[in-house]
């Protein structure tokens, strides 16, 4: 049984969902960093 | 900014000598080979998968006890990163029982206990994007955090209390394990856990951001 197929699968899945979920929170923080300036730079105009 | 680079690197660092280590370092097990190596993935990814929940679990209960926001995002963003672990054992598992067992799943104590623990996080986020109110958001997910991690300490206990297709302890009993075995498991133990701490920090400003975002929608309303 050496299965190196399976091994280098599990791997790849598993890396691969750490880096899906820290991009996934790297986007979600940089449209919200967007969404705190537009939002400031809104409410700087209406002064 | 500098201290979390500096962190992230040191994070990637340590994951890159662990996976070095699982495949290069780690003696050949005598029965399975090659792919007895998958074990220094899930199984450290396993514990980190429970540590994470108990951080939610303290932060659902401190939520309950001060009514803070902090203790709220501190829930969320590890039941997100713990179930983010969680999914990888439940993937990497079955591709290990497949040549090993002859079989992708087994209904045992473990597996089943794992299965369930997934979906009732799942279900703590689902639970969330339902309430549209931050407090009353809070609060009851905080309640359903509490009653989910009842099925943690089963999880852990599984195979210890019940007989299971699932191999028995291996990592906290006396000569279970070759010595070279149990120092790649703890060197990936530690990575994953240090991968764990930088996640829920990055998810956890995430969440102060969005309440951020939420009193600024306040102020400009109230223009």
């Amino acid at each position: 049984m050496n299965n190196l197929g399976s091994v280098l699968a599990a791997y790849l899945v598993g890396w691969g969902i750490f880096f899906v979920f820290y991009l996934s929170v790297g986007k979600r923080t940089s449209d919200l960093k967007k969404e705190v300036e537009n939002l400031k730079s809104g409410m700087e105009r209406r002064k | 900014m500098k201290k979390d680079a500096m962190f992230g690197f040191i994070v990637v660092a340590l994951i890159g000598v662990s996976a070095y280590a699982s495949f290069f370092v780690a003696p050949d097990e005598k029965t399975m080979h090659a792919v007895q190596r998958i074990f220094y993935l899930h199984a450290p990814c396993g514990m980190t998968a429970l540590v994470a929940f108990l951080i939610a679990f303290v932060g659902n209960v401190a939520y309950l006890v001060k009514r803070e926001s902090k203790w709220d995002w501190l829930g969320i963003a590890s039941v997100e990163v713990g179930l983010a672990f969680c999914t990888v054992v439940l993937l990497t598992g079955p591709i290990w029982a497949h040549p090993a067992w002859g079989v992708w799943w087994a209904w045992d104590a473990r597996l089943t206990s794992t299965l369930v623990l997934w979906l009732l996080y799942v279900v703590y986020l689902l639970l969330r994007t339902m309430i549209e109110d931050p407090d009353r958001r809070a609060l009851v997910s905080a309640f359903y955090g509490v009653f989910s991690f009842l099925d943690v300490p089963l999880v852990y206990g599984s195979i210890w209390w019940w007989r299971t297709q699932h191999p028995q302890p291996v990592v906290f009993t006396s000569g279970g394990l070759n010595p070279v075995m149990r120092k790649v498991f703890y060197l990936s133990w530690a990575s994953l856990t240090l991968l764990m701490a930088l996640l829920i920090r990055k998810r956890y400003e995430l969440e102060a951001l969005r309440s951020e975002v939420r009193g600024l929608e306040r102020e400009a309303e109230a223009q």
